[in-house]
């Protein structure tokens, strides 16, 4: 399959980010297809995980130009909430942790808020437990405290879990693959693609090709100090694990000048 | 207790705050004075022993300071309210037989419908006297009384003077002295031995006058190895002048008896709300108070158990909430006075808009009271930057042999947390919601079912508004 040949769910154009002042996105543009899955790559402080976040609208990230459409809304103009009840997810490298809220009574209310109407509770469980089972979880997981003394390991795999029960339209997986051992990447790996489909668009935001293995991307992208500096097909993520991102650094660096 | 004709509701987002238009029976002239204090006990037709201890309370209430600590009491004006308002002749045992404007009150607060669904027991007071009053027949028969003070007294006239005044003397402090005084209402309960009361008898304490006084006074009895769960809730109208509620409750707990009971506390924010509740715990016997306290202006409660022999435990399980010119000063009280006794003190508190909380605890072991064991746990959640939380916690400990632990935290609601909830689809309300009732969880859980959706629910219509 070829690069953006459907139509743009996610399109973004020119986007520049600080936090407190530092600008750390300085121009991104990007599009990213219904159903298609793009990797976007780069070195640690590229500034990925900025865009993730500023995708998502969080407070801190303050979007000083450019343009993100969703669906065809203009994304910057909506809140967190609206965004999300739009289609748009985001798995955290870091989820907070939400003492005394039960992971099962969390994803029903998130449910219930994508939902016109609210979903029962005996056909909620249903579900829930089916999604469980995909991902290889212990049904006791719906009952303990949203992410509260979770593992590493656990807290991706919740993030997952909860792509899988709201059925978002694009989903941005911020780094879900650090600190996972082999067995549970591929069990992530494995839901996110029974999920990806017709419908889902995936962002997949890593450090290492490693990922890729598991989840081929359709498109790969290479973010270097706050720019997309480079696209291509799957190809580029193998190129990137020879040679390293010293060539994309390099030519990033007389850009500038 | 689910609201009914949200229509009818008040200010902001407190939906109790309605009031109606009764014509009481009976009001007291304004201000408190020996010739009040007279007319209340001549009305109720009183034995003259209770007029006495009523006189020597006043006596006690006039001679004591008002408290210097605590919360900011300067605005109460003593002269300023009605002691004794009787809003109707005689008391009910159905609710077609409480006069409609009344009932629908009670209509709007859910009360028979919630006695139809799962209480053994209702008692609702109105103003100063208890205007319905039922409990289930087998109770009955098996010799549990469930009762209004007043009609305890008149009904159980040797059991009330045994125990009345003997865990709350008449003059404990200013307030329990008020009470003392002119004491109108609340229950009288009675579990005989070995008789468990499964399912909870509940109170509900309503205000409707304006410059109103409530007074109520409880004596709940538990013989040995006999359990109940009393459930009292309060509410009042909106009005722009402060109304007093000052209740004094006196438990005793005998060997191997448990009791619990629990408060969901939600008056107006125009109500001075303080209480001296106080229960005495013998051997192997449990006393639980689960105290939740929403609403008020101001609230001063520190509910207290007394660990008398050994094998005797008491917890407080203890919620506080305050919102915009709401201090709440909340906390506990442990007595051991025999070795072998344990307490648990748990309390959470959260503070918003400005709103301020307290945990004020005093937990006492008292010589030669070897091997006990307290555990005290608070924790405070601050909603903004503006609001404010303090600890004084409270230690005297006379005996080496013990084991005492106390933890306190002070969190916040992060931007993480809101973000991550918001980031699924959660509004910002919701989420700010959703991080409080998980803060409150530990007590929550500890609640009957139909209580923990109450306080799910108040907590979330607390929270309606409270961003930005």
């Amino acid at each position: 399959m070829s690069a953006t040949n459907g139509q743009s769910t996610l399109s973004i154009r020119d986007l520049h980010v600080s936090v407190d002042d530092a600008e750390i996105l300085r121009g991104v543009t990007l599009e990213v297809g219904a159903g298609e899955v793009h990797a976007l790559m780069g070195p640690n402080g590229s500034g990925k995980s900025t865009l993730a976040n500023a995708l998502m609208g969080h407070p801190a990230y303050d979007v000083s130009a450019g343009q993100v459409h969703f669906k065809g809304h203009d994304v910057l103009e909506l809140e967190t909430d609206e965004r999300a009840r739009l289609g748009l997810f985001l798995a955290f490298q870091y989820p907070a942790e939400i003492p005394g809220v039960r992971v099962a009574s969390f994803l029903r209310m998130a449910l219930n808020a994508r939902r016109e109407s609210e979903i029962s509770v005996m056909e909620f469980r249903r579900l829930l437990l089916d999604k469980m089972q995909m991902l290889r979880m212990d049904p006791k997981f719906a009952s303990r405290y949203l992410n509260d003394g979770f593992s590493g390991g656990e807290k991706k795999r919740n993030e997952i879990l909860q792509l899988a029960v709201l059925e978002p339209e694009l989903a941005i997986l911020d780094e879900t693959d650090s600190g996972l051992d082999i067995d549970a990447l591929r069990i992530v790996a494995d839901g996110v693609n029974r999920l990806r489909g017709s419908e889902l668009g995936v962002l997949v935001i890593t450090h290492y090709q490693r990922l890729l293995n598991y989840i081929e991307p359709d498109r790969v992208h290479v973010m270097i100090d706050g720019r997309v500096v480079e696209s291509g097909g799957k190809e580029l993520a193998e190129r990137l694990e020879a040679e390293g991102y010293e060539r994309f650094a390099a030519s990033a660096a007389s850009e500038e000048t | 207790m689910a609201v009914k004709d949200i229509d009818q509701v008040g200010l902001d987002t407190y939906k109790f705050g309605f009031h109606d238009d009764i014509q009481p029976v009976y009001t007291s002239p304004k201000g408190l004075s020996e010739s009040v204090v007279r007319e209340i006990s001549r009305q109720k037709d009183e034995p003259a022993w209770m007029l006495d201890f009523r006189l020597e309370a006043l006596r006690q209430f006039e001679r004591k300071p008002m408290p210097t600590w605590g919360a900011d009491l300067s605005r109460i004006d003593f002269d300023d309210i009605h002691y004794y308002i009787r809003p109707q002749d005689r008391q009910a045992r159905s609710w077609d037989d409480v006069p409609e404007d009344i009932k629908s009150t009670f209509d709007k607060l859910g009360i028979p419908e919630a006695e139809r669904k799962f209480l053994a027991g209702v008692g609702a007071q109105y103003d100063s006297e208890v205007v319905y009053h039922s409990i289930r027949d087998d109770l009955e028969e098996q010799g549990v009384i469930f009762l209004d003070m007043d009609s305890g007294l008149r009904e159980h006239e040797d059991v009330v003077r045994e125990y009345f005044g003997t865990v709350i003397p008449n003059g404990d402090n200013k307030f329990a002295a008020l009470n003392s005084a002119v004491w109108s209402g609340g229950s009288f309960v009675y579990v005989p031995e070995g008789v468990r009361v499964e399912i909870p008898l509940q109170a509900y304490f309503r205000i409707n006058a304006e410059n109103m006084g409530q007074f109520e006074r409880t004596l709940i009895i538990v013989e040995p190895g006999a359990y109940v769960h009393y459930v009292e809730g309060c509410t009042a109208p909106v009005y722009a002048t402060d109304s007093l509620h000052s209740a004094v409750v006196e438990i005793i707990v005998k060997e191997g008896g448990r009791c619990r009971y629990t408060t969901i506390q939600n008056w107006s924010t125009d109500v001075f709300n303080l209480v001296t509740k106080r229960a005495v715990a013998y051997r192997d016997a449990t006393m639980e108070w689960v105290d939740g306290n929403l609403g008020s202006k101001v609230t001063m409660k520190y509910p207290a158990v007394y660990l008398m022999e050994p094998g005797a435990h008491g917890e407080v399980l203890s919620i506080a909430f305050a919102g915009e010119d709401q201090h709440q000063d909340a906390g506990a009280k442990m007595v051991h006075a025999a070795p072998d006794t344990s307490s648990l003190i748990t309390s959470k508190s959260i503070s918003r808009k400005g709103g301020r909380t307290a945990y004020r605890g005093y937990v006492q072991v008292m010589p030669e009271a070897e091997r006990c064991r307290s555990n005290v746990e608070c924790d405070a959640l601050l909603i903004d930057d503006r609001s404010r939380s303090d600890t004084y916690p409270y230690m005297d400990i006379e005996e080496s042999d013990v084991a005492i632990q106390h933890e306190a935290t002070v969190s916040k609601v992060s931007d993480q947390q809101l973000f991550y909830l918001m980031s699924r689809g959660l509004t910002q309300e919701q989420a700010m919601a959703m991080v409080v009732s998980g803060f409150i969880e530990p007590i929550v859980k500890e609640l009957p079912m139909e209580y923990a959706v109450e306080m799910n629910r108040l907590i979330e219509l607390q929270m309606e508004g409270s961003i930005g």
